[in-house]
């Protein structure tokens, strides 16, 4: 055998082991490198996120702040119809009095009812897991904003103007956190609020893949306890809370 | 009578350049000239038919390849003066109004490139 073909049926034999070690499906090393600009979204992944309330800071809003740049949301100064991706809510255990906060935005259910509501189909989930507004399609009907459990979605109400290229936004339509989507295009991988919160050093929002069994998410859901939010409601949410 | 002929001529030849000039075509200023995705008679036709195959492609997959983004168009066609593709000498709004066709892309979507638009607003 000379040394060329042997170099060759070695790495035939590399090859089939490696083929037999990465069932369908599953992949010891989780690829997670950007996708290419002109690869779809895939359902391998499913992009979530793990808010952990006891590292979240009673009184800071770094996430709603670096929410609204990201996405250039500017405050009108009408706040009742403002448009707003994440709320910061307080509690309170009246019998303890335990206080802590935490912030809210779009679940990203697995079984959204915004998109089960939506007449026109603008509400619709990508194949990864991101549950948006196609606003090319929406007719400001607001169904999804009644359906919604967790009170995410927001409808434009007024002429807007200075919205981000990679941002559009406008009157007469709903919106709510976007996952911050064009970062993961870009291959980020991360969220402005997540960012804003690791900067701020609290790290309560951790962004990953919850297919992947290797992904600093996926790990801290197996070590500490998280609930969905209305999980009776059986909408699987990508995003998880714990100590809530 | 020969003179005559020759005046008639010149307005037969000279005629249907005459009635071109007197329709107020819009100016078309690029403000960065150079190869557009497609040649300008394609675009001219069929510009509204990417983008529509564009934006759904991005918006409902994720796939935000630069070609036929309508960011791009922006990009290059903002004015020098003004910034955007809208407004007097706007690249996109001067030959809608020509035209008569409602331009209602930019009710969502900024008019002005990434580096002009006042993102950092407070």
């Amino acid at each position: 055998m000379s040394d060329n073909s042997r170099r060759g049926f070695l790495g035939t034999v590399a090859a089939a082991l490696a083929g037999i070690a990465i069932a369908p499906g599953f992949r010891l090393i989780e690829i997670a490198a950007a996708r290419a600009p002109e690869e779809a979204a895939s359902a391998k992944v499913r992009w979530g996120m793990l808010i952990d309330t006891a590292k979240c800071a009673t009184g800071c809003t770094d996430c709603v702040t670096a929410c609204n740049k990201e996405n250039g949301l500017h405050d009108t100064g009408r706040p009742r119809t403002d448009a707003q991706w994440i709320r910061k809510i307080d509690l309170k255990d009246l019998r303890s009095g335990r206080q802590h906060s935490a912030p809210v935005m779009c679940q990203h259910c697995a079984e959204p009812p915004c998109v089960d509501v939506c007449p026109t189909g603008a509400s619709f989930k990508r194949a990864d897991g991101i549950v948006l507004v196609d606003r090319h399609s929406c007719i400001g009907c607001r169904y999804c904003v009644m359906a919604c459990p967790y009170k995410a979605r927001s409808f434009v109400h007024e002429n807007l103007e200075d919205q981000r290229p990679i941002v559009p936004r406008g009157k007469g339509t709903v919106e709510g956190c976007t996952l911050c989507v064009h970062k993961i295009d870009r291959g980020d991988g991360t969220t402005a609020c997540a960012e804003a919160c690791k900067a701020a050093g609290h790290e309560a929002i951790v962004f990953g893949d919850l297919n992947d069994p290797q992904s600093t998410i996926s790990q801290r859901l197996r070590e500490i306890p998280s609930v969905q939010l209305r999980s009776d409601l059986r909408l699987n949410t990508g995003v998880r809370y714990s100590g809530v | 009578m020969p003179r005559l002929a020759a005046t008639l001529a010149l307005a037969l030849v000279a005629g249907p350049s005459l009635a071109r000039d007197r329709v107020p075509t819009p100016e078309i200023v690029i403000a960065r000239p150079g190869q557009c995705v497609e040649p300008t008679e394609v675009m001219r036709r069929d510009h509204m038919r990417f983008l529509l195959h564009q934006r759904d492609r991005t918006v409902r997959e994720g796939i935000r390849t630069p070609k036929y983004s309508l960011a791009g168009c922006v990009e290059c066609h903002a004015s020098t003066k003004t910034g955007s593709v809208l407004g007097e000498g706007g690249f996109c709004q001067d030959c809608h109004s020509y035209a008569g066709v409602k331009l209602d892309c930019f009710e969502c979507h900024a008019a002005k490139p990434e580096r002009l638009s006042a993102q950092a607003r407070p």
